[in-house]
């Protein structure tokens, strides 16, 4: 089944990295085809960045996010900007202390990201916090997958902090999923 | 008595099923060849490793009468070319030969960069004042007041001075001769090939078809002897002082020879450290 | 040496494919949205002994390609649409004088300045014929980073085969999605280098052909040879007053390609054994496509998905011969009817149809279904 994802925040979060680390981890160490779009032009500019994945087991064809299943946003820019084209059936994920909600959400798992991130030291690494939650509550991409691609995008210096925010964001995500 | 050569001692040098050559009568550049070929002979160049790159003009013809790899490429783009010939076989000396129109006003650009980046090649340019292979018009180095078939009133443009953009541009070597100071302009053609680094020779010489004819010089001989009335040499003055204008003065001589790391250098360096 | 797997944009993985390919020289000027090509060429080069140079414009680009194609080195550069039209002078240059190279084009969506974050693919005719002069180019439309790793090594070994610019048509799209690369072990990856001169320097030449690709002797080999733009005998001298030289030349340059379009055709086929309706497509557009021919298929419509992957030279017999198989042609690109014109001219304009967009956007599979219906039932 064809999965869409699409991570958005503002500028300096990393959230250009998110998706291609979440593309690769289900592209090369899950098996499973996926694509990774960044999002170029103005969009990228000053406020909001965004970045796109589509997952799926057969072929991917159409390579863009245009409704997507699952929305993780780190800014309240991109919540507003983004929320209007979540699937109605579709899944929100955000940093709760980034992202106010409006009325009418469908299902929303959160948790505070950059907090975390801060408490272990980098407030940097809230990003990858973000992916470790994302990859509990969705169990979409295997915890192996994305531990590696996490470990391969980061300096050696910062492996072991960002081995600990992945951990912490991802046993979040399990105790969210058990609720 | 009656004298047959069975040779010329230059022979090997030219392609010579290609001459005769297309210059008029009077034309400057067989001079400015001569000299390069004697320059060729006394440096000792391994020819097999010479490689003469051209634009287009009558200037642009020389890449076809030597006998080693050449190269008559796009008009003004004979500097990129001999940048890429240069930097993918650094075993090669590169010489461009080209005009004043070619390499000044549609290959100015290339020129500057060149000149910036220091790439090691030898530019002989032959300024003749106008576009001579197309029938005379404006160049980029027509003097003030000069008539040209497009200034037929006289040119109002501030010309060139090429020298003075060769040296603010960068390069390592600068001389200016007229094509009739032959021994000289072969003295410093041997200098700019032994110099590593972005070396350049200009060579003011006649265009009694398409210039000299307009403007009160329709033989080559006429131009020569006001190349002999005119010309000073100062070595070593600052080339910004070396401006040229109709009826005045033509400043020649040697005005930059410096020494400055190249780019060929620098990047095989650089290649040196990335491969560690 | 074993396979690697990767997960690159279509831009890097172009980069890597020319480094496997044997590319020792790349010269370009920055241009969205080609410049990763130049900016990782930058860094991987001189780990593999080449020279990367930024040049100050893609006019000097081209010309330093061609330089130091003759130096020896496989080369290339990567632009897109207003570089391309600046290399094109140098284009018709690599074309006369037979330089093997490759140049990328990025496609973004113009004319002029246009759109330059945004995809476009409407640099078809100007790839073929951007040039002045009689001449032919090879064109290769990637639609996946995996193909333009393959796409680009089979470039260089086109450009090396045929002496002949190759243009390696991207689209901004192809270029700056990630997707997983397969790079094969070096020993099954095949690699193609030009002909060298097999007589001594008297004896040889330079632009005589046995069999429409002479052989090449580089600056440097001893061989002094005159390489010149203006028209040129079989020795390489200028004849630019002699028709029948030109004639010659002329015919050779083209035929060199048009007489080996067969081997040069390279087709992906999809759904097509039973198909009554064809798209027509390349690039990012044939993504599209190959989703909308699936939900085609699934409501019972016979329609099938012909892929081009060599654009030029273009494929007139393939499709005057299946002309008679199928009823319609639905041809879905990202201009306003380029490849359109190449298969009315082969099928008829009555068989067929164009689905455009002019640029900034892909088509969704959805609307090239509804054009899919809509010309299937005849209206």
């Amino acid at each position: 089944m064809r999965i869409e994802i699409k991570f958005g925040g503002f500028g300096g979060q990393g959230i250009i990295l998110m998706g291609n680390i979440t593309a690769r981890a289900a592209a090369i160490y899950d098996g499973k085809n996926a694509v990774f779009t960044p999002s170029y032009g103005p969009e990228a500019r000053g406020g909001a960045a965004s970045s796109n994945v589509v997952i799926s087991e057969e072929e991917i064809d159409y390579p863009y996010v245009t409704n997507p299943d699952i929305l993780v946003v780190m800014s309240q820019g991109a919540y507003e900007k983004f929320a209007p084209i979540l699937k109605d059936d579709g899944l929100l994920i955000i940093d709760e202390d980034l992202v106010k909600l409006k009325n009418g959400e469908g299902k929303v798992a959160k948790i505070p990201a950059t907090r975390i991130a801060e408490e272990l030291g980098k407030r940097i690494v809230a990003n990858i916090v973000m992916l470790g939650f994302f990859t509990g509550v969705t169990k979409l991409i295997s915890y192996d997958a994305i531990k590696k691609a996490v470990l391969e995008s980061v300096p050696a210096r910062f492996r072991e902090l960002n081995e600990e925010a992945l951990e912490k964001g991802y046993r979040q995500g399990i105790e969210w999923q058990e609720e | 008595m009656e004298i047959e050569a069975k040779s010329h001692p230059l022979d090997r040098y030219l392609r010579a099923e290609r001459i005769p050559h297309i210059w008029c009568p009077g034309c400057g550049l067989g001079t400015v060849l001569n000299c390069f070929l004697h320059a060729l002979e006394e440096t000792n160049i391994n020819l097999k490793n010479l490689a003469v790159v051209s634009g287009i003009g009558c200037t642009g013809r020389v890449a076809g009468y030597i006998n080693v790899d050449s190269y008559h490429t796009t008009h003004g783009r004979a500097i990129p070319f001999a940048t890429g010939l240069k930097l993918a076989n650094p075993k090669l000396k590169v010489v461009v030969f080209s005009g004043d129109g070619d390499l000044f006003a549609i290959g100015g650009n290339h020129f500057i960069h060149a000149a910036r980046r220091n790439i090691d090649m030898t530019v002989i340019c032959v300024n003749n004042y106008n576009y001579g292979m197309t029938g005379g018009q404006l160049g980029p180095t027509t003097p003030l007041e000069a008539r040209t078939t497009t200034a037929p009133y006289g040119n109002i443009e501030h010309p060139f001075n090429l020298c003075h953009v060769a040296a603010a541009s960068g390069a390592v070597y600068v001389a200016r001769w007229t094509s009739l100071h032959v021994r000289r302009l072969k003295e410093s053609m041997k200098e700019a090939l032994n110099k590593k680094g972005f070396s350049f020779v200009e060579i003011i010489a006649p265009c009694p078809t398409a210039f000299g004819r307009r403007n009160k010089e329709p033989t080559g001989l006429e131009t020569l002897k006001y190349y002999k009335e005119h010309s000073v040499i100062k070595h070593g003055i600052d080339p910004a002082e070396a401006d040229i204008e109709m009826g005045g003065d033509i400043i020649v001589g040697k005005f930059v020879d410096i020494e400055k790391p190249t780019f060929d250098e620098a990047v095989h360096e650089l290649i040196k450290k990335a491969r560690k | 040496m074993k396979k690697q797997i990767k997960f690159y944009s279509g831009n890097i993985a172009a980069a890597e494919g020319a480094l496997v390919a044997g590319c020792r020289f790349f010269a370009g000027y920055p241009i969205t949205p080609s410049s990763e090509i130049a900016e990782h060429m930058a860094l991987r080069l001189p780990q593999v002994g080449g020279v990367f140079i930024q040049m100050e414009d893609e006019l000097a680009s081209m010309a330093a390609i061609l330089g130091a194609s003759w130096g020896g080195a496989k080369s290339m550069t990567a632009t897109s649409g207003p570089g391309f039209s600046l290399m094109q002078e140098n284009i018709g240059l690599g074309a006369m004088t037979e330089t093997p190279c490759v140049v990328i084009n990025v496609q973004r969506a113009g004319p002029s300045t246009g759109m330059p974050t945004l995809v476009g693919q409407a640099d078809i005719m100007q790839a073929r014929w951007g040039s002045h002069g009689d001449y032919e180019i090879i064109a290769l439309s990637p639609f996946s980073p995996q193909e333009c790793f393959d796409l680009t090594i089979k470039a260089f070994n086109l450009a090396e085969e045929y002496r002949v610019p190759v243009i390696v048509l991207m689209d901004e799209s192809v270029g700056h999605m990630f997707e997983k690369v397969v790079i094969p072990p070096k020993d099954k990856i095949k690699i193609v280098e030009r002909k060298k001169p097999t007589v001594p320097p008297e004896k040889y030449m330079p632009y005589k052909a046995e069999d429409f690709v002479p052989e090449m002797a580089c600056a440097g080999e001893g061989y002094n040879v005159h390489v010149t733009g203006l028209t040129h005998d079989e020795k390489g001298y200028p004849q630019a007053t002699d028709p029948e030289v030109q004639d010659r030349l002329v015919r050779r340059l083209c035929d060199k390609i048009r007489k080996n379009e067969k081997k040069l055709r390279d087709i992906e086929e999809y759904e097509m054994d039973d198909a009554e309706v064809a798209i027509v497509s390349f690039g990012i557009s044939a993504r599209s496509s190959k989703a909308a021919v699936r939900l085609a298929r699934q409501r019972g419509y016979k329609v099938g998905l012909i892929r081009l992957k060599t654009i030029w030279p273009f494929p007139d017999e393939y499709f005057e011969k299946l002309a008679d198989e199928i009823k319609k042609f639905v041809v879905v690109e990202i201009n306003y009817g380029q490849i359109k014109l190449e298969v009315e001219r082969n099928v008829g304009r009555d068989k067929t149809f164009l689905l455009p967009k002019m640029g900034g956007e892909i088509h969704k599979p959805d609307e090239i279904y509804r054009k899919i219906k809509e010309v299937y039932n005849g209206n």
